[in-house]
């Protein structure tokens, strides 16, 4: 069984590292102040115990007064996840830092939420549409997008 | 007199047969070489993450069917089980058990397909795919039993399956379970030593190990690179924590391992068949579920291994009907972010071999 790594330890290990970046957490997962999202994925990745070596998956979510973005991070070495969020503002540019540097697998999904949410990944080597084409207006998943 | 020589941009698809579907790839070659590639997809986008939020979670599973439609079945599954996993919901034994019989079928069926149409690909044009086809009509005849559909089956629900496995069912299946095996080793002698099908594959589009992890490759390609990881075993679902079955890997990573990782997973796939046909309890085949399922607010990630890699819902609920967010993690789309990586240095006609053998579902790519 993969163990689901509590939220609240793993903040209190990543808070004597970097103090202050850690949002809010829980057992179920952690968020991570933006400014030190990079950082703190690098830690996660490289540090001893906790090797989060795949990045099963991102997507986000609009919450209207944010968007969330969602890591679920799981170490094939340990066999143990974790869910790390990071939350941005704003409708008009929200943005984060892209963690391609550090998990390849994260190329196509910042792509895709760039499409349909309309969030900038910093840093991120080739950020344009891959679902909608180039000239489409608006980034449907938004809750606030025009209907029909 | 030397040649002067420039690369130029060849678009590959969008509608081309051994792109499986509509797909595009903007090769930039020199002469014969890849130079670049850039995968361009969407042309198949149907917005069924946006339309999901429409609709109530029963509403939904219809729209899983549509994702990866050569695999219905385990898309079904993926999606009640992150349901079941936000409601908090507990499924019959009996109906765990038909959810495995489905789903390893289901395995057989889209394997069946991947191996047919990369055999196309490598030019054993036609007659390899017809054999398998043979064989995959005759889950889709059991399929037909059960959900009376042959493509988009419908057939999962939240709590349990829409409806129990009719009388002629097993019999059949039982029939199927102790001719497969032999049908398997039939492929195997035509194809295992094809000398043709060994030098156009044999070290051709290598993904490595690490670079496999990386970019979060999963299924029969994470494992023919030599990583053994499964689902199933890794973070058991359902029951599959009751079988014995093991984990085909491969050690090059290249196309060769990825169609041996696929045959040896059909011979495994029986083998759990097998299994659960002999414990298949009596009873219920759905608990008692309300007909529109209110979850608490919260959010649930459920994840399988579906025959194509790691499928996994990402549901968030607001305590109303429908899903707040209902996301897809899509295994194809992921596993094609190696791709590039894969087909620099090789030829036009390595290229489809390369595609074809990461066996991906544009409509699943999409959504």
């Amino acid at each position: 069984m993969t163990l689901a790594l509590s939220g609240e330890e793993i903040a209190k290990q990543i808070e004597k590292k970097f103090p202050k970046s850690i949002v809010k957490s829980s057992p179920e997962g952690l968020v991570v102040d933006r400014e030190f999202l990079l950082e703190v994925a690098s830690y996660l990745k490289t540090a001893r115990g906790l090797d989060f070596d795949y990045l099963t998956a991102i997507t986000a979510v609009d919450y209207l007064d944010y968007f969330e973005v969602v890591y679920q991070l799981t170490s094939i070495k340990h066999n143990h996840s974790l869910v790390v969020k990071a939350r941005c503002y704003g409708r008009e540019n929200p943005s984060l830092p892209s963690v391609v540097s550090l998990w390849r697998g994260a190329d196509f999904q910042e792509r895709e939420i760039y499409d349909l949410f309309g969030i900038n990944f910093e840093g991120h080597p080739n950020l344009k549409r891959i679902v909608l084409w180039a000239g489409f207006e608006g980034h449907p998943l938004r809750k606030d997008y025009l209907r029909w | 007199m030397v040649i002067k020589t420039e690369p130029f941009v060849v678009n590959f698809g969008p509608a081309h047969p051994s792109t499986h579907g509509v797909f595009r790839m903007r090769m930039t070659l020199d002469g014969e070489v890849i130079v670049d590639m850039e995968p361009v997809f969407g042309y198949l986008h149907r917005g069924i993450e946006k339309l999901a939020e429409e609709r109530t979670y029963t509403g939904c599973i219809p729209l899983t069917d549509r994702l990866d439609y050569t695999a219905s079945m385990t898309n079904n599954f993926a999606y009640v089980l992150a349901v079941e996993r936000l409601a908090g919901i507990t499924v019959p034994e009996r109906a765990e058990y038909i959810r495995v019989i489905m789903a390893e079928l289901q395995r057989i069926a889209s394997h069946l397909i991947a191996v047919g149409t990369f055999l196309n690909d490598c030019g054993a044009f036609m007659t390899p795919v017809l054999y398998m086809l043979r064989e995959r009509e005759k889950i889709l005849d059991l399929f037909d039993m059960v959900s009376g559909q042959r493509l988009t089956y419908n057939y999962m629900r939240v709590g349990g399956v829409s409806q129990d496995i009719p009388e002629e069912f097993i019999p059949a299946l039982k029939k199927f379970v102790k001719e497969m095996p032999g049908w398997i080793d039939e492929y195997d002698r035509l194809l295992k030593e094809n000398e043709i099908l060994l030098a156009r594959t044999k070290g051709v589009g290598i993904l490595p190990k690490e670079l496999a992890i990386n970019i979060s490759a999963s299924g029969p390609v994470l494992r023919a690179s030599g990583v053994k990881r499964d689902i199933r075993r890794a973070d058991p679902y359902s029951i599959y924590d009751r079988f014995e079955f093991d984990i085909p890997t491969g050690t090059a990573g290249d196309c060769y391992d990825r169609y041996r990782v696929r045959i040896e997973e059909m011979r495994q796939s029986v083998r759990i068949l097998k299994q659960a046909m002999e414990q298949l309890p009596k009873g219920k085949v759905r608990s008692d579920v309300p007909h529109l399922t209110h979850p608490p607010v919260g959010e649930a990630y459920g994840h399988i291994e579906a025959p194509r890699g790691e499928l996994g819902f990402y549901l968030v609920s607001d305590n109303s009907i429908a899903p707040y967010r209902f996301h897809v993690r899509a295994p194809t789309l992921i596993n094609l972010t190696a791709l590039r990586d894969m087909m620099v240095g090789w030829k036009v006609a390595d290229a489809i071999i390369i595609f074809g053998s990461i066996d991906i579902c544009v409509a699943e790519v999409d959504r």
